[in-house]
């Protein structure tokens, strides 16, 4: 199957995943539009971690599919580098290489996955970290910067492989508060840029500014969506409210 | 030079126990220092063979392979769980006798493709590569698990990601241990000794057989030739340590 852009560049469509007997998402569809940026939001231990991970491969699942530019993401013949290229990836823990450079984290993978010349890619790495605004710490490694400034790092590292689709793991969770706001800008700038992003977040404030589809998971079901503004004012599922009301 | 020579002379004569014969006889003389040379080349070989042996393992111990790993597993419980005088005396007279033979450059005699020191090697160095595999393990264990996410989410292989990213990161957390096994492995050379390898340990038995009276003197070197070299590798495995550190990584 070709994907084309007036179809969606991810599909989900009624997966299911298990660790064992716990059940953590129990048919989960939903589709993303190139360009969209959705923002997944719920109760610790709704799945939407599980989920997201399950996108790039990381998670298998164990029934239903999911598809991303037309590549089967569990498909047993899959080339996991094929989709490794167009997805990228951001961590709540950050997950740098701590033995490399700021410089180095972002260069590696463009070197040794993609094969490319050394020049072009430090040129674009440089590029890269000067967008996340960390000029000046190309050489400083990972146990040098903030967690803000690792976050970035780790951003610039994904945008590096020129994926289509960025995968936000909850990535200001492990943040102090004056840091989350530069890695959020961030993202925001990537999102104006048209980039496809799925975030997994608890910022609901940003969740409201920059998505252009919420979801709202509960037990491994998604239980309401819409787009911001009705999602936020107007949600009519009981277990919705109460989440809202909780943390709003 | 020569003031050292006439003053062992002299001791020798005035305390019959304490006759450092090496350092005024050349004959003796020459016999410890090609001791000390097969020792350091004995060394440097099972160092050497033992940390491939090391990453190898560690490396076939984390494959999807069952087969590898149960192979692995067996490999280190029998190397680790035996004494490795009784490994190099089997490696060289039971599996000894099972290699070909070669005409040796006289053209009459034939000799064993694998020398006395070739087993030495074999033996000492699976013995230590043993250990090696189990260190490897645990600094490889100590790399988080979403580390190696990070690197299989930007499409590293397996492969790239154990040579990239894992193996660099438990080397570091490794190099203590590593550090005491290597110390062990250099001075387990002198074991070498049980298949007539003539390292420092068999040039000295061979001397003091001849002399009894530079028994404790020669005694007395092996002492002091062992922390020399043993030294140097500690000195070395340090610097390498430090040359490792990373800014703002661990402790």
């Amino acid at each position: 199957m070709t994907w084309t852009p007036d179809q969606p560049i991810i599909s989900v469509k009624g997966v299911h995943k298990s660790f064992g007997d716990l059940e953590v998402l129990k048919g989960v569809s939903f589709d993303v539009m190139k360009g969209e940026v959705v923002c997944i939001i719920g109760p610790s231990g709704s799945g939407k971690s599980t989920l997201i991970r399950c996108i790039n491969g990381l998670n298998d699942i164990q029934a239903g599919s999911i598809s991303v530019e037309g590549i089967e993401v569990h498909d047993p013949a899959l080339d996991k580098l094929a989709l490794r290229k167009k997805v990228g990836m951001v961590f709540q823990q950050y997950n740098l290489f701590p033995h490399k450079t700021a410089l180095e984290n972002v260069m590696m993978a463009p070197l040794l996955v993609l094969k490319r010349d050394k020049a072009e890619v430090e040129g674009t790495a440089r590029a890269l970290l000067k967008k996340v605004r960390l000029e000046g710490k190309e050489d400083a490694y990972p146990g040098e910067l903030s967690g803000g400034q690792q976050q970035r790092t780790a951003i610039a590292r994904s945008l590096a492989m020129n994926p289509d689709v960025m995968l936000f793991d909850e990535v200001t969770a492990a943040l102090d508060p004056e840091t989350v706001k530069e890695v959020l800008v961030t993202i925001k700038d990537l999102a104006a840029e048209g980039m496809t992003c799925i975030l997994v977040t608890h910022e609901m404030g940003f969740a409201r500014e920059v998505a252009d589809h919420i979801y709202f998971t509960d037990r491994g079901v998604i239980v309401e969506h819409g787009p911001p503004d009705t999602f936020f004012t107007s949600a009519t599922d009981p277990r919705t409210r109460e989440f809202l009301s909780q943390i709003l | 030079m020569d003031l050292i020579a006439d003053l062992a002379r002299d001791l020798a004569d005035v305390a019959p126990r304490w006759n450092f014969i090496w350092l005024y006889d050349p004959v003796t003389g020459g016999k410890i220092l090609s001791g000390i040379w097969m020792t350091i080349k004995l060394a440097v070989a099972c160092l050497i063979f033992s940390m491939i042996i090391g990453v190898a393992g560690a490396w076939l111990q984390g494959s999807p392979n069952r087969f590898l790993r149960a192979f692995v597993n067996g490999y280190i419980q029998f190397f680790r769980n035996t004494p490795p005088f009784v490994q190099l005396l089997f490696f060289y007279f039971a599996l000894g006798q099972f290699t070909p033979v070669v005409t040796a450059p006289d053209g009459w005699t034939v000799q064993p493709i694998i020398s006395n020191v070739g087993w030495a090697i074999i033996s000492l160095s699976f013995f230590a590569g043993a250990f090696n595999v189990e260190i490897f393990r645990a600094g490889i264990e100590a790399v988080p698990e979403s580390t190696r996410e990070a690197s299989e989410a930007l499409g590293f292989t397996r492969t790239q990601t154990f040579r990239y990213i894992v193996l660099p990161l438990a080397i570091r957390v490794s190099l203590p241990a590593l550090n005491n096994n290597l110390v062990n492995l250099v001075k387990t050379t002198t074991q070498a000794f049980g298949i007539a390898v003539p390292e420092l340990l068999y040039q000295s038995v061979t001397i003091w057989n001849d002399y009894p009276s530079a028994q404790y003197p020669t005694m007395l070197l092996l002492f002091v030739v062992y922390i020399v070299l043993v030294g140097i590798l500690v000195m070395g495995m340090n610097r390498w340590e430090r040359q490792m550190r990373i800014p703002g990584y661990g402790a």
